[in-house]
């Protein structure tokens, strides 16, 4: 008998679209963690012989220089890790405080899970961009607190969606059994309920991932996010999108190595939700 | 129905309470003021500013004069456009932040539900797949890439289109930040449309209408179509916040004279009045989505009782 994740692990390989999404994430990821250490070249060193050149093996500037003569090849690369990192650290912020909310909301029920989601429902109505502007104001120019900021606002799905899943799961004879020897809430949900969580979990974090790439970018886009003389894909695609008319690689390169990426992200992770809810297809 | 809407605008006060009070208190949290400057002002003068903006009152006392003053829509005056008050610059930008958002809004709206209806028709086709690829590109690749690569296709390389600035009532201006900006909600609102009918048209009374013999197009438009529709009521509001959050963007790199730049300009100046002011009106339009869909709702599936 086939088990459950064995299926979804067969509908993914025989998803060729999201598997070679994989393949690309994988490999974009590798190039961001090794490619600018192939190049001589540094981010931040201005190079005053190749200023806003073409890409051109001339001074290994790969993908050409920007107006200052920093290497585009290494900067785009060096912002991809920027972009990947908070990606990441973000998403899995919102990961934490979307589950833990979620699954006590959900295992309690009753008053407080109603006043829980009732704070979610508000919060969700509110204009969260706004809030994120304001934090990144007052937090400044530090990077962490950025990290925190986007991730303090991307956990409210998170929260709905394992709420929901909660609910099912409580109604199981493991947790009846659980409660039945005497462990405590705490526990429960620690030890029974959060594991069962995984799998709309995991889905909902790989999509999750590029929702916050995108939104770091906006926000560095927008001059709030990483600060001069550090990059990310945001702020590159900022400068590019000014200088576009004399130096359109400026805007190409960086931008289409974040579309490319937010793109198989996405595929990926619809493929991953195709996989295990077959009820979609 | 009436009395619920006047129930649900009168909920709609506090939650704008809550919003601008929060809002308030955090701008006011964050370092610096409006009279930072390269160089220190004497404190003498500096004395003097605060004075005549009241800020040298303590702070709940600048609150509660705050609310009363925007209760009765005097959003002060602009600490940064000396001359300017709040409501003036808002009003003179918003012209052009609305026209720009509500046309991204009505295209996404009738290109995304015709494109779902005719994938969902063909599903699992090659126009379903083609348009469902689109799709994941309009969700995945975000206004601010969208529209430089516009810029550089079809302004600077074939020269069909501005890359920037406005004039009004020229839609050639408007073409490239519409089209950006429309292309997420569209995306979403094809694949909504898309999944709602495949399960509408699996339905018993879409079956029957099929064996009375009525053409395929009246059983989309007089039965499928409205119930098919119900995600898509859901979407708007968040459609709205997603174009407003894009018109932040979009407005400054097409260079478009809205009241988007002023979010962002004036947290970043402290010009407190100004962001409240911003705050106010993009929260209450907000909220008057949220009515609108609930009323929606209730046109699309007579099925929702409206509670209390």
């Amino acid at each position: 008998m086939r088990s459950f994740l064995d299926d979804a692990a067969r509908r993914l390989r025989a998803n060729s679209g999201a598997l070679s999404a994989m393949l690309v994430i994988a490999a974009m990821i590798l190039l961001a963690l090794i490619g600018p250490w192939l190049n001589p070249n540094h981010g931040e060193t201005l190079d005053w012989l190749h200023v806003a050149m073409r890409p051109a093996a001339q001074g290994a500037h790969w993908f050409g220089t920007d107006r200052l003569g920093r290497d585009l090849y290494v900067r785009t690369l060096e912002g991809a890790r920027v972009s990947l990192a908070v990606g990441l650290v973000a998403s899995a912020v919102s990961l934490l405080v979307g589950i833990g909310y979620g699954a006590v909301a959900g295992y309690l029920g009753g008053r407080t899970d109603h006043v829980m989601m009732r704070i979610i429902e508000i919060l969700s109505g509110l204009p969260l961009v706004f809030f994120v502007i304001f934090l990144t104001v007052i937090f400044g120019r530090s990077e962490y607190l950025l990290f925190l900021s986007i991730g303090a606002v991307g956990w409210l799905t998170m929260a709905r969606i394992v709420r929901g899943q909660t609910l099912s799961i409580r109604q199981r004879e493991y947790i009846e059994a659980a409660v039945a020897s005497g462990a405590s809430s705490r526990r429960i949900i620690v030890k029974h309920v959060i594991p069962n969580l995984i799998g709309p979990v995991v889905v909902y974090a790989t999509l999750t991932v590029p929702q916050i790439i995108m939104f770091e970018s906006f926000l560095s886009f927008l001059g709030l996010g990483i600060q001069e003389p550090h990059a990310s894909l945001g702020t590159l695609i900022a400068e590019g999108a000014g200088e576009m008319e004399a130096a359109p690689w400026m805007l190409l390169i960086p931008g289409g190595f974040l579309a490319l990426l937010l793109l198989c992200l996405n595929i990926f992770g619809d493929g991953l939700r195709d996989a295990l809810d077959a009820k979609e297809r | 129905m009436l009395r619920y809407f006047l129930t649900r605008l009168a909920g709609a006060v506090p939650t704008l309470f809550v919003i601008v009070t929060i809002a308030f208190f955090l701008i006011r949290a964050a370092p610096g003021g409006p009279f930072d400057q390269e160089q220190t002002l004497p404190p003498e003068i500096l004395a003097n500013l605060e004075n005549a903006y009241g800020l040298d009152q303590p702070i709940w006392i600048q609150y509660a004069r705050y609310l009363r003053a925007a209760a009765h829509g005097d959003f002060g005056p602009s600490f940064k456009y000396k001359d300017f008050s709040v409501t003036e610059l808002i009003a003179q930008g918003f012209p052009v932040t609305f026209e720009l958002g509500s046309l991204a809004l009505a295209l996404a709206l009738l290109l995304g539900i015709p494109i779902g209806t005719f994938a969902a028709l063909h599903q699992n086709g090659g126009a379903d797949y083609a348009a469902m690829s689109l799709a994941v590109v309009g969700i995945a690749i975000p206004p601010f890439v969208v529209l430089p690569f516009l810029g550089l296709v079809f302004g600077i390389y074939l020269h069909w289109l501005p890359v920037a600035g406005w004039e009004p009532g020229s839609w050639r201006h408007l073409a490239l930040p519409v089209a950006a900006l429309m292309l997420p909600p569209l995306s979403v609102i094809a694949r909504l449309v898309r999944a709602s009918m495949i399960e509408v048209l699996k339905s018993p009374f879409i079956r029957t209408a099929v064996a009375k013999g009525l053409p395929l197009r009246s059983v989309i438009w007089r039965h499928a179509l409205r119930p098919a529709l119900l995600p898509v009521a859901g979407f708007i509001a968040p459609a709205v916040a997603s174009i407003m959050t894009g018109s932040l963007v979009v407005e400054s790199i097409a260079g478009l004279p809205g009241i988007g730049r002023y979010m962002v300009q004036g947290a970043l100046n402290r010009d407190y009045t100004l962001v409240m002011g911003m705050v106010i009106i993009y929260s209450t339009i907000l909220i008057a989505m949220g009515l609108l869909v609930d009323i929606l709702y209730v046109w699309l599936d007579p099925r929702v009782r409206l509670e209390q």
